[in-house]
């Protein structure tokens, strides 16, 4: 019971050296057996399928050794911070003070955004990656509105980016369809498939709502998968055409814009391109869900995520409530997807895994659920952070999982901890979201 | 009506192992009321753990293939209870009494630290073993040459299952812990009124789910042969999918939604395509929950106004 | 049927497995008065509301309710929300169900939902911001800032309902209800929790609804110095199954009724007896 004391009885006690010793040794002693066969036996197969094992005791040592001192620090630090040290890493008058720094962050972010293109216009690397944080923002916004404001756990939103994917990617090749009329074709698309599914499943509660999305998300990806003749199966579809400005190609082409505007082709017009198109798709999905916050619709999602009961009680269809929130969502999704196609070129189903799913749910409740602004911050930080990683190679996911799990011990509400009402009379407090529930659908 | 009969064995060993590692989810959903998206990966580290303990007794020149599998299922059992028991400390323990979605996130992030942990720390290949247990019983001959195969390996694997059942059972009903169990189910704070050691009880919650997802890895490892560090994403997906089919919270359901699980696979593969068999089997749960919302054998909800 | 009665419950029988929650009960309440429905702890009383308010679905019988403007609607035929929606009947709950993390206001709007969702033009038009939408949006405002009124919580319009006191949260729900613009208001134990000042303003709030706006009521309620002062009639349940009616001086004096409290809760029975003596 002494090894990892967080309940406050273990952290309350003074930093006595034989106590400190006395957790890191147990803790080193379970780290070795945790580490033991695991770290310090290596298995491969042999060339003739044999297995054959070799010992890496010296790894192992190191790794215990790092327990024993991790523990050490970890103690100390706990008993230097005090016994709610999560809490106390960020205080009070910071956390009010983000929401504060919220009416003057998102719109010196959009400035910022809006600038990247201009700031960074030689750096490749950057664009790709800004594009990539867009997408995410964006799907993170669309999926923001069926957990954070309806209060339904959707473990499959991939699925609809994937369909998004999909319908733009089989359309554009077979064909031959402009990207401007899939992209509504794909989020009708994607808006359907949530209605299918959420028919049925939505009057499911909990968990069970959980499992089944996360099902449909799984059932998507293998059709995908295993329809070869429709969608090429793992291989893929390749060759989707690349946007073009409205009908004008970005290309080298004596068509293309660079020539009619009379300017020197450059690769990066087209990324530059891109880079708006997302950051206009994504302030779409913005500006759509902050309004529908504020109509009827809007305030039955977030009533629903309250207290379901009570909405019956007032006369509100619940079943068609839910719905729409899926529904919407899942458009979000189809949009993102069409674009991720567009910018990528070819799609697979590798790209649309549970992984995925997970990640943007992370990334809504690492924002703070329901907040736009702290979905954004969010998705900057995760996707930002894993960028960062990316010299990791394959220990990359492995950060990734413990930065999950350390977040959500450190903010288990998100970043944004408040939620701003959508009518005031006077003047609009920010509520806490100790108040806000969280829904059970 | 052999081929029948054959799959039949064959789809309820696979459920046998679904189940075993479904009870694992449904005792932590029970007491907790989180799905442990982790605990899939338990089962891999399980599979893991019983390939690594099952080579260096071969090596040290072991024979006595009964006292090999033995030491395997105790050591890999102990080892992967202790994973069980420093996930819940570190990953779900700080978040007990959090807004729900906290632990799940966490769980998922502890997922990808163990399927990543496994590659990195054995490689991403698929590790085989030779067949350990060989032989068994042609139990019908057709006219056509069609023979009904029971093998030993299968024979191990649903008596194993049962006598874990029986044991487990027995814990859950006639123990102290067992009780407490039921009672921490019930409503922790009154429990722990009571005098029971909630965080003693919900720790050896994930000690005995580890334990048993251990002993699902070692039957998946001796009946299909290897393992890999991907394998605890599908089987803890299905082995979920089992629990909630059965309804999630109820013991005997989860291992009847395993059965019900593995049966479809085989029979799905067997007489229609082997590549949807997944699909099946997660389109039969999303049908049983619109019609029973809580499962085969959940407790329908009473909603209290 | 008189056009005077709004609601008439005839036969209502609810089982739950084997145990036989509400029997044969038959009762009438009439337009514009307040019904109480009292009784021992368990006596079925709260099953008789989710039967009459659609969360229930009865085993048997009839409840008929008598709209203003002739309609009859069979309750037990209509499911959940379309008995607040179509049946105008809104209700409020033994253990406060508002939307916490919303403010007051908010609450109060939400409870309007339909006819802003209609106004809004199921969304569509309110997303483009057509002008009926904005106008309709501040009449609801503005019928939501007067029952705050009402209420006394117009100071309070823009904290969060889980912030507000117990006695407040109780009164904005009344208020939540009444903003459906219902025909009949339910009120399951609507005093439950308040002292004595709250009790006395929760009374003057469900008279004025009464008598100014004409909303009839029916309530289940413990607390007597509410009931034997605001009712026009009263339905005595035990067991499930009605022991008496009549005027609250009636009731009051009914041998019946003093047993049925006397026989499980003395306090009760004291104050069924002594409230109004």
């Amino acid at each position: 019971m002494t090894a990892t004391p967080h309940n406050a009885t273990n952290a309350s006690r003074t930093a006595g050296i034989p106590f400190l010793l006395k957790t890191a040794f147990i803790n080193a002693a379970i780290a070795l057996v945790l580490f033991s066969l695991m770290v310090g036996i290596r298995t491969e197969a042999g060339s003739d399928g044999q297995l054959t094992y070799w010992t890496r005791f010296g790894d192992l040592a190191w790794l215990v050794a790092a327990v024993f001192g991790g523990s050490i620090v970890i103690e100390l630090l706990r008993q230097w911070i005090g016994p709610t040290g999560a809490e106390k890493l960020v205080p009070a008058s910071v956390q009010s003070g983000v929401s504060f720094i919220g009416r003057y962050l998102a719109p010196a972010l959009l400035i910022f955004t809006l600038l990247v293109p201009v700031i960074f216009y030689n750096q490749r690397y950057i664009l790709d990656l800004a594009i990539l944080v867009l997408t995410y923002v964006m799907l993170g916004w669309g999926l923001n509105v069926v957990v954070g404001l309806a209060g339904l756990l959707d473990l499959g939103y991939v699925a609809f980016y994937a369909v998004g994917a999909y319908s733009y990617g089989l359309l554009a090749t077979s064909f031959g369809w402009s990207f401007w009329i899939c992209l509504p074709l794909a989020g009708i698309l994607a808006a359907f498939w949530g209605v299918l599914l959420g028919f049925p499943v939505l009057r499911l509660r909990g968990d069970y709502l959980a499992i089944v999305t996360l099902a449909f998300g799984e059932i998507i990806r293998l059709v995908i998968i295993n329809w070869q003749s429709l969608t090429g199966g793992p291989n893929g579809v390749s060759g989707i055409p690349r946007p073009t400005f409205f009908g004008i190609p970005l290309d080298n082409s004596d068509d293309g814009l660079a020539a009619k505007l009379g300017i020197e082709y450059s690769p990066t017009h087209r990324i530059v391109f891109l880079f708006y198109l997302i950051l206009a798709l994504a302030l779409l999905t913005n500006w759509v869900t902050i309004r529908l916050r504020r109509l009827p619709i809007g305030r039955a999602w977030e009533a629903l995520r309250e207290d379901e009961v009570a909405c019956r009680a007032l006369g509100i269809n619940t079943t068609t409530t839910k719905l729409t929130a899926f529904a919407t969502g899942a458009m979000f999704g189809g949009f993102a997807g069409a674009f991720f196609a567009t910018r990528q070129g070819f799609i697979s189903p590798e790209s649309f895994t549970f992984q995925e799913s997970a990640l943007v749910l992370a990334i809504v409740v690492l924002g703070g659920m329901g907040s736009q602004l702290g979905v954004a911050l969010a998705a900057l930080t995760m996707i930002g952070g894993f960028e960062l990683f990316r010299s990791l190679e394959s220990y990359r996911m492995l950060v990734f999982g413990m930065a999950m799990v350390l977040i959500m011990i450190w903010r288990p509400r998100g970043i944004i901890g408040h939620r701003a009402p959508t009518v005031y009379l006077t003047k609009a407090q920010a509520i806490s979201s100790d108040l806000v529930k969280e829904g059970h659908g | 009506m052999d081929y029948f009969a054959q799959q039949l064995i064959n789809g309820l060993v696979l459920g046998s192992i679904y189940g075993l590692i479904a009870i694992g989810y449904t005792m932590v959903y029970g007491i907790v009321g989180m799905i442990n998206f982790a605990h899939g990966d338990v089962f891999m580290i399980g599979g893991f753990i019983a390939l690594i303990t099952f080579l260096i007794l071969i090596s040290l020149g072991l024979t006595a293939i009964p006292v090999i599998l033995l030491v395997v299922l105790l050591v890999s059992m102990a080892i992967t209870a202790l994973y069980g028991w420093t996930i819940e400390r570190i990953a779900y323990r700080p978040l007990r009494h959090s807004f729900r979605l906290a632990p799940m996130l966490s769980a998922i992030g502890m997922s990808f630290v163990l399927t990543n942990y496994s590659q990195v720390a054995q490689g991403a290949r698929v590790k085989p073993i030779p067949p350990v247990i060989t032989g068994g019983y042609t139990l019908h001959e057709s006219a056509d040459g069609f023979v009904i195969q029971l093998s030993n390996i299968q024979i191990i694997v649903v008596i194993t299952t049962i006598v874990l059942l029986a044991i487990f059972t027995w814990l859950v009903s006639r123990t102290r812990l067992g009780r407490d169990m039921r009672a921490c189910e019930q409503d922790q704070t009154m429990a722990a009124l009571l005098g029971v050691d909630v965080d003693r009880t919900i720790s050896m919650t994930f000690v005995i789910g580890a334990a048993l997802a251990a002993v699902a890895g070692l039957m998946y490892l001796l009946y299909y042969g290897l393992v890999d560090f991907f394998m605890g994403f599908v089987a803890g997906i299905k082995a979920f999918t089992a629990a909630v089919l059965g309804g999630i919270g109820s013991l005997p359901g989860a291992m009847l939604g395993g059965l019900a699980i593995g049966l479809i696979e085989t029979f799905w593969s067997a007489y229609f395509s082997v590549e949807y068999k997944d699909v099946a089997a997660f389109s039969i749960l999303i049908v049983v929950l619109i019609f029973m919302p809580t499962g085969l054998l959940g407790r329908p909800e009473v909603e209290k106004v | 049927m008189s056009g005077q009665t709004i609601l008439t419950v005839d036969g209502l029988t609810m089982r739950f497995g084997g145990i036989v929650a509400v029997q044969e009960l038959s009762f009438a309440a009439e337009r514009k008065k307040i019904t109480a429905l009292i009784g021992p702890n368990g006596a079925g009383k709260t099953t008789v509301f989710n039967c009459i308010t659609g969360f229930y679905k009865p085993t048997g019988g009839a409840i008929r309710l008598s709209h203003d403007d002739g309609r009859q609607i069979a309750l037990e035929r209509l499911n959940d929300f379309r008995i607040a929606k179509q049946a105008k009947v809104a209700r409020t709950f033994q253990n406060i169900r508002l939307f916490p993390g919303m403010t007051a206001l908010e609450n109060l709007m939400v409870a309007q939902h339909n006819a802003l969702m209609l106004a809004s033009g199921f969304t569509v038009l309110g997303l483009i911001g057509v002008p009926t939408y904005r106008d309709a949006e501040k009449r609801a405002i503005a019928l939501a800032t007067d029952w705050l009124k009402r209420i006394n919580l117009l100071d309070r319009a823009d904290d969060a309902a889980g912030n507000l006191a117990y006695g407040d949260q109780r009164r904005l729900e009344i208020a939540r209800a009444m903003c459906t613009e219902p025909q009949l208001l339910c009120l399951d134990e609507p005093a439950a929790g308040l002292n004595a000042r709250e009790s006395a303003a929760l009374s003057e709030l469900l008279l004025s609804i009464r008598n100014e706006l004409g909303t009839s009521i029916l309530l289940i309620e413990h607390d007597m110095s509410v009931v034997m002062e605001i009712s026009d009639h009263i339905v005595v349940m035990d067991h499930g199954v009605k022991i008496a009616q009549g005027t609250p001086k009636e009731v009051r004096d009914d041998p019946r009724v003093i047993a049925a409290y006397l026989g499980t809760d003395e306090e009760e029975a004291a104050a069924v007896m002594e409230s109004g003596s």
